[in-house]
């Protein structure tokens, strides 16, 4: 736990060595992991030198796992215990999944997210996307010989808070700690921005396995701003697999196909579609377990005939973007190109037709999200010198708002505010006498509410009664900086405080996490309890670090009282850092927390007052803390 | 400082309508370089905190001063010149009749899918509203007429949001 780390540029906070951080492209069909070293970001390649890692994960009855290519290989072999492509069930119900019909799995309704029934039991997606994150972290942990500071996880930049938050829990489930959700289209472009001293307004077209993005971000000296972002978290080179599928069916005409034959058909269809990046034709045979043969051939022509609208599809966001931002295709100076599926020709074609430019390629689409998130993580934990620092500004993709009468939408927080955002707004009661009140929380840009996605719903009880209209309830929206929502409500006529902070509900209780990790740890007969110390300790440990440098650095802003105080505060804790109870070395640390509280204020206010200071104006007030 | 120093206070800027927008984003700039959470990211809860709310604010400062109309409205604010958008609707006549009319322009071209028509008539309200904002700068910062300032703000926020759903209708045709 640091206190502020403000370093004038040029010169660092505290002599410090080199903290272990990482970047996670956590894909819906590859996920990988990248790093820091000497100064250059590089995706860690596991023990046969591939750095991607296939993700999909398969159950055994005894609950082990096998993660990446081992699965891969067995999923048309035994297709319901096999999960593919999870990151398109991650905060969704079942009736927001596509081709759920095609699917082998045996899906169980959940409230907020569906589940999986496999052999080794019961699997939520988050459960799922923890084992393929473990096993990226445990390879990130062998390469680099120690423990992790910390991860930047990327997500879809349209990914909604459900999405978000679960992303975030199954990070935590892995055991990581999780820096920051980083956008995809906005890591990419901080891995292209500052390898090509790119300037100006920029596009990234972010074309995954499962999700579709759209980023304007103007890039100027160290600052990456995202001026407006959009997309379908639905979209994806999946997608044109199923196209294929389709035509496949239409053509051969099989009788119905079993979910083995099934998964075989799909891996068929990917595999053509990846063989027409470079040809002209693609072979596509199978024999099915009904000994029926399919032998087609599919023509670059086709493939792009029976995708038209898929990828029409992705260019109707990238409008409303460009609209967003107050801009036209002409404005663009550069189209960045992410994500395998923009490998296919007929996507380079239309999205050069649209911008009436080249996109720009000489990235590789599969690692430069992972590169970007690297790079991000490795400024975050502090390893930068004086000239690498750059300032992220990032945006929500989908309006925040609340139910009000009939149904309808109330916006509270636009789409493309840049985060970290608040807006309050106030309601009243309807009836005479009212007492409660309900809040709907809902994320989308449609009118009616049963247009939009559904976030969270709580009682504010204990509003006293009064007149209609005479309360005044004031709800306020909190956005993060990893895009996730918390809401607060509260009645403020009468002194009458009745106020609550949601997390929205699909979102894992922390004793569901807890429960989850104790689970997870007694199957790797991990000792949970040893592990929470040792973590408890490097904690305790960098929090001392922190703050005996700020207090070298700014003297001035404590009184010798003050200082006192704190020396006592540090001492005590670095003794319950020789003992081992966690619970005393966390006490500790919130003492030293608070007592250092106001030291961080005046450090804000001071590093603030120095912005402005260099700008010559001599009215401000210091002292009086937030 | 605090978060009830004024917006213009917390950029070092002077409390006036007329602002270079150049000038507003480097010192926006300036600002989050110090405060954003991901300068925090690896700290405690607490600074942690500290820092969203900062950079909150920040935003919610920037945001505020950067479009003109929003500007207007909190100059007059820290002037005590509340706007009462929603008890007083009260607006001229012959205003209301010119909106009307406009309206009707705006419906015809949209229920006709006329593109070009949308386009003509955002020009031409586009020009209405700078002129209109110019005006609103002496009011502001050379004469201190607040009252009438206060009048004029009232009168763009029906053009202001008039010029939205010209733009909406815009973006539902090229859908």
């Amino acid at each position: 736990m640091a206190l502020f780390q403000i370093a004038e540029p040029g010169e660092s906070a505290a002599p410090h060595e080199h903290k272990l951080a990482i970047g996670i492209d956590l894909g819906t069909t590859n996920s990988l992991v990248a790093t820091v070293r000497s100064g250059i970001a590089i995706c860690l390649s596991d023990e046969h030198g591939r750095p991607l890692l296939p993700s999909v994960v398969r159950y055994h009855a005894d609950n082990s796992t096998e993660v990446g290519y081992d699965a891969q290989t067995k999923q048309a072999v035994d297709p319901r215990n096999t999960i593919i492509s999870v990151k398109r069930f991650m905060g969704r119900g079942l009736k927001d999944i596509s081709h759920v019909e095609s699917m082998p799995y045996d899906f169980i309704e959940a409230p907020g997210m569906v589940k999986v029934k496999t052999i080794a039991g019961i699997k939520s997606p988050v459960e799922v996307s923890a084992e393929i994150l473990k096993s990226l972290k445990g390879r990130a942990e062998a390469a680099l010989g120690g423990d992790l500071v910390g991860a930047v996880i990327t997500v879809p930049a349209y990914f909604d808070d459900a999405q978000r938050q679960a992303t975030k829990d199954a990070a935590r489930l892995a055991g990581l700690n999780v820096l920051r959700l980083l956008n995809e289209p906005t890591a990419a472009a901080i891995a292209y921005g500052l390898d090509n001293a790119a300037e100006g307004v920029y596009a990234v077209y972010d074309l995954g396995g499962g999700t579709f993005d759209i980023s304007i971000l103007k890039l100027t000296k160290g600052v990456f701003e995202v001026m407006s972002t959009g997309g379908d978290s639905a979209l994806g080179g999946d997608d044109f697999d199923h196209r294929i599928l389709c035509w496949v069916i239409e053509q051969a005409k099989p009788q119905p196909l079993s979910p083995e034959d099934g998964r075989l058909l799909m891996m068929r269809c990917r595999e053509a579609k990846e063989f027409l990046t470079n040809n002209a034709e693609a072979p596509l045979t199978a024999r099915l377990s009904t000994g029926e043969m399919i032998d087609l051939k599919l023509d670059v022509a086709t493939f792009a005939e029976i995708t038209q609208t898929l990828i029409s599809k992705t260019l109707q966001p990238v409008k409303k973007a460009l609209r967003d931002a107050g801009l036209r295709a002409e404005d663009i100076k550069g189209v960045v190109m992410v994500g395998g599926a923009t490998r296919m020709p007929q996507i380079q074609k239309a999205v050069g037709d649209f911008f009436r430019q080249e996109p720009l390629t000489n990235l590789d689409p599969d690692k430069v999200v992972a590169l970007g998130a690297a790079t991000q993580a490795n400024l975050l934990v502090g390893n930068k010198t004086g000239k690498d620092d750059w300032l992220l500004l990032d945006v929500i993709p989908l309006s925040l708002g609340l139910e009000t009468m009939g149904g309808l939408t109330e916006k509270v927080i636009p789409r493309n505010s840049t985060i970290p955002t608040a807006r309050a707004q106030e309601f009243t009661t309807f009836k005479d006498g009212q007492t409660a009140m309900t809040i709907h929380v809902v994320q989308g840009e449609r009118e009616l509410v049963s247009d939009c996605r559904s976030l969270a719903s709580f009682e504010l009880r204990g509003i006293p009664p009064m007149v209609a209209g005479a309360a005044r309830i004031r709800v306020t929206f909190q956005v993060d900086a990893d895009g996730l929502l918390s809401v607060a409500a509260r009645e403020q006529t009468t002194g009458v405080e009745a106020s609550v902070t949601v997390k929205p509900s699909y979102g894992l209780s922390d004793d569901e996490i807890a429960g989850m990790l104790k689970d997870s740890m007694e199957h790797a007969k991990d000792d949970a309890i040893n592990r929470a110390l040792k973590e408890a300790i490097v904690e305790a440990q960098r929090m001392i670090e922190a703050t005996e440098a700020a207090m070298k650095e700014d003297p001035h802003l404590l009184n010798e009282a003050e200082t006192a105080k704190i020396k006592e505060t540090i001492a005590k804790l670095a003794e319950t850092m020789q003992g081992d109870n966690r619970r005393l070395i966390n006490i500790a640390m919130d003492d030293l927390g608070y007592e250092t509280q106001a030291f961080a204020h005046r450090r804000m206010d001071q590093s603030i007052k120095k912005v402005l200071s260099g700008r010559k104006v001599d009215d401000i007030k210091m002292g009086e803390e937030a | 400082m605090d978060f009830r120093a004024d917006h213009f206070t917390l950029f070092g800027l002077d409390r006036a309508f007329r602002l270079d927008l150049s000038d507003l984003d480097s010192r926006y700039r300036d600002i989050q370089a110090q405060v954003h959470p991901d300068r925090f990211a690896n700290a405690g809860e607490a600074e942690r905190r500290l820092s969203m709310q900062w950079a909150t604010h920040a935003n919610e400062a920037y945001l505020t001063l950067k479009k003109p109309l929003e500007r207007a409205k909190y100059l007059l604010h820290l002037d005590g010149h509340d706007i009462q958008a929603e008890s007083n609707t009260a607006m001229p006549g012959d205003f209301l009749m010119e909106q009307m009319e406009w309206r009707e322009a705006v419906m015809d071209a949209r229920n006709g899918g006329d593109h070009h028509e949308l386009e003509h008539l955002h020009n031409r309200l586009r020009g209405d509203i700078n002129a209109r904002y110019q005006e609103l700068a002496e009011l502001l910062d050379d004469t201190g007429s607040l009252t009438l300032a206060t009048d004029r703000v009232r009168r763009l926020m029906f053009l202001e949001k008039l010029l939205h759903e010209i733009d909406d209708a815009l973006a539902s045709l090229e859908e």
